[in-house]
């Protein structure tokens, strides 16, 4: 149990987080697949799926020259930055602040926008960069999240696994349905992931600046646990000082 | 070059939304690693500090969003 807790917690964030941006990128090559054709649209994402595995290998192994305490506490840093924006956003959002994202809204869009291009002649390359961009800037997120995960622990094949299962969990899904995969719980699901980076990349960067920390991997879950209650309350304070009627739906 | 520059610009983008809670978020790690290191501040405690002040950092970020977007 003890050693399942980093792995099992490593890969739920991973598969997670992994999914959400997944998500985002299937609407968009989605969209591009149906409104011009499925050649521009797996074109574009293979050829970004090449690119970031290229980033992986090039850079992946620099991160085994590193100092693991020093790693521990870069990518508990980055974490905390990484993991404090999504839970700042799945809070406003969870509070009625900012309006939750809209999978059907980001389609019609990138299709209205394809069908204004349609008599472009280079339309089938604009289709294929819109699909190439989408793949390569949520994949950046991915991989941030895989090495973060993975790496300060030398977990780094387990968080794969998790973002390789979000990845055909994913494709499955979106085969079957063929359109956005709009009735996934996204903000709950940022909810979750930010609370689990935050506590990583505080954990993280306890570790890297000596802390041992009480029950060693066991206090990530408490840290968790602070977390999630902190940011609960934050939701529910938000929401009872919300003028009445005013919220962004 | 359009696509380096994009990929640089959502590299930034995915660490820093608000500015001010990144950079609260980086003094506080600042403030919290040279008084480990440089003051002796037993690191678990240091580890609980950066606990509470990300806590207080994220109140102080969604509270002043929610202000801002009611005004």
């Amino acid at each position: 149990m003890h050693d399942l807790t980093p792995i099992l917690s490593t890969v739920t964030a991973s598969f997670l987080a992994s999914f959400v941006e997944v998500v985002e990128a299937f609407t968009i090559v989605l969209a591009v697949g149906v409104t011009r054709s499925w050649r521009p649209a797996l074109t574009g994402a293979a050829l970004a799926l090449a690119v970031l595995a290229a980033l992986v290998v090039a850079f992946g192994p620099l991160l085994a020259l590193v100092p693991i305490t020093v790693l521990q506490f870069v990518v508990g840093v980055l974490l905390v930055l990484f993991g404090m924006r999504w839970l700042r956003k799945a809070i406003l959002r969870g509070a009625g602040i900012i309006a939750l994202r809209d999978e059907e809204l980001a389609f019609s869009k990138e299709t209205a926008t394809l069908q204004q291009q349609a008599s472009d002649r280079r339309a089938d390359y604009l289709a294929g960069l819109a699909a190439f961009k989408a793949v390569l800037l949520e994949g950046v997120e991915v991989v941030f999240i895989v090495i973060a995960v993975g790496a300060a622990h030398g977990q780094t094949l387990y968080a794969s696994l998790g973002a390789l299962a979000a990845f055909i969990l994913v494709m499955l899904i979106g085969l079957a349905v063929h359109r956005p995969l709009a009735r996934v719980p996204e903000n709950a699901l940022k909810f979750i992931v930010g609370l689990m980076l935050t506590s990583f990349g505080v954990f993280w960067t306890g570790e890297g600046l000596g802390a041992a920390w009480p029950g060693e991997d066991f206090a990530l879950l408490a840290i968790f646990a602070i977390v999630a209650l902190a940011s609960f309350a934050m939701v529910g304070w938000l929401r009872r000082s919300a003028p009445a009627g005013e919220t962004a739906r | 070059m359009n696509i380096v520059r994009l990929v640089l610009k959502e590299l930034f983008g995915m660490f820093v939304d608000d500015g001010s809670l990144a950079l609260l978020a980086l003094i506080l790690i600042a403030l919290i690693a040279a008084a480990v290191k440089l003051l002796g501040l037993p690191p678990l405690i240091g580890g609980f500090l950066l606990l509470a002040g990300c806590l207080a950092i994220l109140l102080e970020s969604t509270r002043r969003a929610a202000r801002g977007k009611r005004r």
